[in-house]
This record gives C-alpha cells, sequence and structure tokens, in this order.
C-alpha cells in the first residue's frame, strides 16, 4: 500500500536472480553470431515474435478442412506435412503425422524425452505439456491423465499413445461433432480447440 | 540406407543402456511390438548432437506396443497401445 489507497496491486515475483549456464551460452552464441555477420539482431527479434505469432488457429483450420473434404483429409493421413504446405502452412524442417480419432480409436500426444510440439499448427506448448507429471504419466496412465482432463473414454475405444521421440511431430484429427452438417469451414473451425488436437479432450459440441 | 523392416514386422528394441544423448527412452528398452510405419531417414541424433555429421542416416520407423507388454500391472483394455518412434539401430528382429 502506498498513498493511502488501499486495494492491492497484484504483483508476481521477479525472477532476476543469476544466470543459469545455459542462458549464458544462449547469450554469448547469439552475440557472436551477430558479431560474426551471420544473423541480425532484427532478424533474431523476428524470428521470436513469428515463433510467438503461430496459434492454434492453423491447426483448427487444417482439421476443419479435413472434415469437410474426405480427398483431403485422405491426404493429411497419408502425409501431413505436404498437406498443411497445400493450405500455406510453412512447415520447416519438421515431418507432420497426423493420427485419426474414430469410434475405435483414441489418440493422445506426448513427449516424454522432452517437449516436441506440432508448433507450425499449435504455436508455444502449455506449460503443462512440458511438465514432468504429464510426460511420464501418459505413457503410463493414460486413462487416468485424460480422466483429470476431464475426457473419459470408454473401454471399447482403444487410446493410442504417441510417444513423439524423435524427428515426427503429431497432431491429432479429432472426429468431427454430429449436429454440425453444412456447417463451412470457419464455424466448424471454432470447435477445435487446442487441447482436442493434442487429444486430452474432445473438440467442443456445437 | 534400404530399411530392414517393413510394416507388420515384429521387433525387439536393444537392451542396452550406452550414455550420450539417445532418442529411445528407457521405458521401452527391452519391450517387443510390431512396425507401424517407415518414417523415413534421418541423420542419427546421437552422432548430430556431437556436432558430427549423423551420416549414414538411419531408418526411422514408428513402432507399435501393447500397454499391457508394456506396464506391468496396466490397467487399462488389452488394445491400448504406445507408439514410439525408434532408429534402426536399435532394433532386432523379434
Amino acid at each position: 500500500m502506498h498513498d493511502g489507497h488501499a486495494h492491492p496491486h497484484p504483483t508476481a515475483p521477479d525472477h532476476d536472480g543469476p544466470l543459469t549456464d545455459y542462458q549464458l551460452m544462449e547469450i554469448a552464441v547469439r552475440e557472436l553470431l551477430i558479431e560474426k555477420g551471420v544473423l541480425t539482431a532484427d532478424e533474431i527479434r523476428g524470428a521470436v515474435e513469428a515463433m510467438d505469432a503461430r496459434s492454434p488457429a492453423e491447426g483448427a483450420r487444417v482439421v476443419a478442412h479435413a472434415w469437410v473434404d474426405p480427398a483431403y483429409k485422405g491426404r493429411l493421413l497419408a502425409n501431413g506435412t505436404a498437406a498443411c504446405e497445400e493450405l500455406g502452412i510453412d512447415m520447416g524442417i519438421v515431418k507432420l503425422v497426423v493420427v485419426e480419432n474414430t469410434a475405435d480409436v483414441h489418440n493422445v500426444i506426448v513427449c516424454t524425452l522432452c517437449s516436441c510440439y506440432p508448433r507450425a499448427l499449435l504455436g508455444l506448448p502449455p506449460d503443462w505439456y512440458k511438465s514432468r507429471a504429464y510426460r511420464a504419466r501418459t505413457v503410463r496412465e493414460p486413462r487416468a491423465v485424460l480422466r483429470e482432463f476431464g475426457t473419459a473414454i470408454p473401454d471399447r475405444v482403444a487410446v493410442r499413445v504417441h510417444d513423439s521421440t524423435a524427428d515426427m511431430r503429431y497432431l491429432v484429427l479429432p472426429a468431427r461433432p454430429a449436429g454440425t452438417d453444412g456447417w463451412n469451414e470457419a464455424r466448424l473451425a471454432a470447435l477445435v480447440t487446442r487441447d482436442s488436437m493434442i487429444g486430452v479432450t474432445l473438440p467442443r459440441l456445437p | 540406407m534400404s530399411a530392414r523392416f517393413k510394416p507388420g514386422d515384429r521387433v525387439a528394441v536393444r537392451r542396452a543402456y550406452p550414455p550420450g544423448h539417445i532418442r529411445t527412452p528407457f521405458y521401452i528398452r527391452g519391450k517387443a511390438g510390431v512396425i507401424e510405419r517407415l518414417c523415413g531417414s534421418f541423420g542419427n541424433p546421437e552422432e548430430l548432437a556431437y556436432g558430427r555429421s549423423g551420416r549414414p542416416a538411419q531408418p526411422l520407423y514408428r513402432v507399435r506396443f501393447r500397454q499391457d507388454q508394456v506396464w506391468p500391472g496396466y490397467t487399462g483394455p488389452a488394445a491400448d497401445t504406445v507408439d514410439i518412434e525408434i532408429y534402426e539401430h536399435w532394433l532386432e528382429p523379434a
């Protein structure tokens, strides 16, 4: 409190303690790259800005297009990378595998070794995706983890976990909700949440 | 590099514990599964991580494992699976 006004201002603790070894290494490498003329400071800033700008709206656009166009869906499942590029999404060097939820199979994505994530389609991963608890438990007790996300998968539906350990990235193609006949792609895309494309939940209902 | 395995082949993951940057999770070493698909060939991360070329590129597979064969006491249905990407040099016929 100050100057007599009584309402508390929310504060977050400062995290400006000493730099870690890896933070120091990043700064040193970045400064060297700039000094040697490999990259400019603005190019690095621009790359960070582009990374932050990506969002699950890209993934939702892909899913909605696959829902309305069966031929596209076939191409997406056969070669996820090429099918996303077809919609103008720059996948970089990443190879994408798209896995489809059906009446018999529910898919969920995890990276047990680190936090591999289809950033071109979903943006930056949520904190829980990177947590040790999610990474360790999703492979071991996926149904319990899904229940904690509010997702009950009946025993007649197989749960298929995908551990993103190497060069592939994964996107879940959720099943199109019933009651959406005749909807256009933009309206359908609004049902497709980030978490439904990771596989911890289902799309919104119409 | 030609691929040693094809979809449907039964394979086992080598039970080995070398030091270094390894993309084969501990929990799957020694387990048997089925090749789901060949993903292509990629630089070997165990070499790339140390600034070497990573060549020859290694075939990379997605291997499907039954959860009840991976985790003792797994309580879910027998149809539950986990798919993992594994480089060819970690696999042997099973």
